[in-house]
């Protein structure tokens, strides 16, 4: 009777043992299809604003989707949820690819809308939905102001405050 | 050691060693099938052949293709369609094999389903079928990766993306899945892999198992008569005629070689005639994160449930649209897998014979065609609401289908008193 | 009979599908366009007689000093890459203009080329053309200068037609002649393709590299062609080509005026390029069938003889 609960018993701990290397192996594997580390640090793209030409949209890419770069002229309303503010100038910093199907919609400069040829949507400057079908405003990619640069990818304060106002 | 006498031909000589004799009588000369069957019981053969294929096929494009971003597309579209000896026929059959393996496998599907065969003592033919029809289509959606063209890419993009939508972990398995926060190298190498190894063996590991789950119940006819194949094997073995089944070779594989040929010659007319389908021409441009082609649509097999996914396209109170479309898309993968239980009636029995469930079978199969075509159509105008639609209608016949099973069951048994 | 029966349940299911799918989908998302326009209609037509000599002088006076004339031995004033930085484009050679472009369109392209390349959308707010427009230029010496390109053109490929000529008559082999003739013919139609397209678009698989970087004034990179006759297919390109406006409303790819013959040959170039094995598959196909054909006999056969025996 002792030696057969003794027996049971040194089975369980053989199984048990062996399951602990099970998952520590599983982790293994699961760490080799993590991001590696040369991705994350391309991650964070770093821009400097500064010489932006109001009005003309420039289009940089990070973690491999556009990102637009709009620097308001004076007759751009502001708008304190979403436009990013570096001193005097204000701009609108979003990834480019509509919220409907992911389509890359174009800057229209005369009439200052945000268009979508695939099926017709259309934003304003601060690149919120003003017609057709998205469902909602670009989004903002998560980015941190140092001096006139801006680090996309990196949560700064900023970006943090526009997320609780949104 | 057991003992080994001295062997008189080859044939002998192995058989003392590995029973040849009796592994034949087993799996093939006394391996009994019923013989009112029409051919639409070849199609698991046919099945295995196209998957055959596939592998042939895939092994010789494997020796030329490149797997990287840079190169894939060009060692697809130059290497392959240009310059190697024959690679075109090779990039062709495997293209077409992989879409027309989806509509074999759905034949064979609702083949299962309008006789009944997933029933009381069958329900692990069904579902070693599912778990294959799971593995074939992840093995379908990393090999479209693979050339690297704007489908291939945007695809991998959407699909991944419906990841996202798990709560609390979603944002995080997205980038873990692709390796990288956007679909690149490392997304393509592993699904690479995925493609040419660990989902093709788990395929044959499945098929073995599939095979190995008819041996008990048996193999259903068309009548779906409960057969006694031990006393129809002894009746076989005094007179074939008057048996009710017949040996898998050479009665069985006779039909099946006959209905496979017919399949060939249809198989072999799209790979050179009518491969567009198959091959869709945006994959040929390639891939740009930067440029969203038009249209994003997957293969055809998996628009019926692509429609589901975003067949819900606005919010109902505190549900996203999106959420309740990938509520509704889980739901329709996770619940052909309960067929033998959604359907309370015990009789086998082919669909048209059973007086709710014939009505049942040719809605569900109009509404998948419905889905099918909208789930290629631009969402828009009254696309979005038909969509929508034949979205509920899916999920309510699945809801009914055990009330309408039940009622059926009382009623035959009540006509039977 | 009833497995027939099942069979046409299947085949009308399944072609339900095929027919959404394919046929249904794409006349939905290619909207059926008006076909190719080869008389350039929307450009003004002008009756004005001109004449060689004259034209020859207005080239020498208003053209050469952009652009070349290589078969007349006139040299391009810039090298390649000094043209392509001065003018964001190298300025095309004219050597086959006369037999490539429409002539209405030639015309229309002298007076104002973003008009006839309907390209105008793409030069606003000070942005120019970087071939300046002749709308000053009289009817007369714009139809004398057409009549020159096309006497330039025409002396060209005589010239080409004769040497090919002395080339097939060096062997007395006539499948050697067939494949010098076949060869010369796909290098005209690469020369139509490069002239037409290889200025501003790549085509790998044909070792063609653009010979302007075109991205700062047109705004966006050309695609390269190596797979365009696949991807699109020769219904599209054959009235894209001609107006690509039809298609893509607002692209940057300006419509290039060829003729019916040099868009034909263009075409073709690409389908030599992206769809190099067409000829070997359709003719490999029969003899594919045919034996799958013959597999259905004998195993049907086959089939009957086995089943006699437990029926």
């Amino acid at each position: 009777m002792a030696d057969k609960s003794r027996r049971a018993f040194m089975g369980k701990v053989l199984g048990a043992t062996a399951g602990v290397g099970a998952v520590a192996s599983l982790y293994a594997m699961k760490r080799t299809w993590d991001p590696l580390p040369s991705v994350i640090s391309a991650g964070f793209t770093t821009v400097d604003l500064s010489p932006l030409e109001a009005g003309k949209l420039s289009v940089i890419k990070w973690r491999g989707k556009p990102v637009f770069l709009l620097k308001h002229t004076s007759d751009i309303t502001t708008d304190e949820a979403r436009d990013i503010v570096i001193g005097e100038d204000r701009y609108t910093v979003v990834i480019g690819l509509c919220t409907h199907l992911g389509c890359i919609p174009e800057w229209r400069e005369n009439d200052k809308i945000f268009h979508c040829a695939c099926h017709g949507g259309q934003y304003d400057p601060h690149a919120r939905q003003t017609f057709g079908p998205p469902p909602r405003p670009l989004d903002i990619p998560p980015f941190s102001i140092s001096g006139k640069t801006i680090t996309l990818g990196d949560e700064g304060p900023e970006y943090k405050k526009m997320l609780t106002m949104a | 050691m057991a003992h080994f006498p001295k062997a008189h031909g080859v044939g002998e000589w192995l058989d003392h060693r590995l029973n040849i004799t009796a592994l034949k009588k087993v799996m093939m000369t006394e391996y009994w099938i019923p013989k009112d069957i029409n051919f639409l019981w070849a199609m698991g053969m046919i099945l295995a052949f196209t998957f055959k294929i596939l592998l042939i096929s895939g092994i010789f494009l494997l020796m030329y293709y490149k797997p990287d971003v840079n190169a894939a597309f060009d060692s697809v579209n130059y290497t392959i369609m240009q310059e190697v000896g024959y690679g075109w026929l090779f990039r062709h059959i495997h293209a077409v094999g992989a879409s027309v393996i989806f509509l074999v496998i759905y034949i064979h599907m609702f083949t299962g389903i309008y006789y009944g065969s997933y029933k009381k003592g069958r329900e692990m033919i069904w579902l070693s079928g599912m778990l294959l029809l799971i593995l074939f289509s992840a093995e379908a959606f990393s090999g479209y990766m693979l050339p690297w063209g704007q489908m291939s890419y945007w695809a991998a993009y959407v699909i991944t993306n419906i990841f996202g939508g798990i709560p609390l972990i979603g944002d995080e398995l997205v980038v873990w899945i692709r390796g990288n926060f956007y679909v690149a190298d490392a997304t393509l190498t592993r699904f690479f892999m995925l493609h040419v190894l660990l989902v093709p063996l788990a395929i044959m590991g499945g098929i073995a198992f599939h095979f190995y789950t008819l041996r008990i119940p048996h193999v259903n006819n068309q009548t779906g008569e409960d057969i006694d194949f031990g006393k129809e094997a002894e009746k076989y073995k005094e007179n074939p005629k008057r048996s009710k089944i017949i040996p898998f070779w050479p009665v069985f594989m006779a039909k099946d070689v006959f209905v496979l040929s017919v399949f060939l010659l249809f198989f072999f007319y799209l790979v050179f005639y009518n491969y567009g389908f198959a091959m869709d021409p945006v994959n040929f441009d390639p891939a740009n994160g930067l440029k969203t082609p038009a249209h994003i649509y997957p293969e055809w097999y998996f628009l019926w449930s692509y429609e589901v996914l975003r067949g819900f396209f606005f919010d109902i109170g505190p549900l996203k649209a999106a959420d309740i479309g990938l509520l509704a898309f889980g739901f329709a993968q996770a619940i052909l897998l309960f067929m033998p239980w959604l359907d309370r009636s015990p009789t086998v029995a082919p669909a048209n014979q059973r007086p709710y469930f014939r009505y049942w079978f040719w809605i569900m199969i109009v509404v998948l065609i419905v889905l099918t075509i909208y789930g290629k159509l631009p969402p828009t105008g009254t696309n979005a609401w038909i969509g929508f639609a034949s979205s509920i209608a899916f999920i309510v016949m699945f809801a009914i289908l055990p009330v309408i099973t039940e009622k059926e069951a009382r009623t035959v048994a009540g006509g039977k008193k | 009979m009833k497995e027939l029966k099942i069979l046409a349940v299947i085949v009308v299911f399944t072609g339900i599908t095929y027919w959404g799918v394919e046929p249904l989908a794409h006349s939905i998302f290619h909207p059926h366009v008006a076909p190719a326009d080869f008389k350039f209609a929307d450009l003004d037509r002008f009756e004005a007689e001109g004449t060689v000599a004259n034209g020859k002088s207005q080239v020498e006076m208003n053209c050469i000093a952009c652009h070349g004339i290589e078969s007349e031995g006139i040299v391009a004033p810039m090298d390649k890459q000094t043209a392509n930085m001065s003018y964001g484009v190298v300025p095309p050679d004219l050597s086959l203009a006369g037999a490539i472009y429409d002539e209405t369109f030639l015309a229309g392209f002298i007076k104002n080329p973003a008009k006839a390349t309907k390209t105008e959308h793409k030069f606003t707010g000070g942005k120019m053309h970087p071939m300046p427009g002749y709308d000053w230029m009289s009817n007369e010496d714009i139809a004398s200068i057409i009549a020159y390109l096309k006497e330039v053109s025409t002396k060209k490929l005589e010239k080409e037609a004769l040497e090919l000529k002395a080339e097939m008559n060096s062997t007395q082999d006539s499948t050697e002649q067939e494949a010098i003739k076949k060869a010369a013919e796909k290098a005209h139609r690469k020369e139509v393709f490069e002239n037409a397209c290889g200025r501003c678009h790549d085509m790998k698989y044909a070792k063609i590299e653009a010979t302007s970087d075109v991205s700062n004034y047109m705004g966006s990179t050309p695609p390269d062609l190596s797979m365009m006759i696949i991807a699109r297919g020769e219904k599209y390109l054959t009235t894209f080509i001609n107006d690509p406006q039809k298609h893509l409303h607002g692209t940057a790819m300006p419509r290039v005026g060829l003729n019916e013959n040099a868009q034909k040959a263009v075409i073709k170039y690409m389908e030599e390029t992206g769809d190099s094995k067409k000829e070997e598959r359709e003719a490999l196909a029969p003899w594919v069938l045919g034996f799958l054909g013959i597999m259905v006999i004998l195993s049907f056969l086959w089939k009957k003889e086995v089943w006699s025996e437990v029926k």
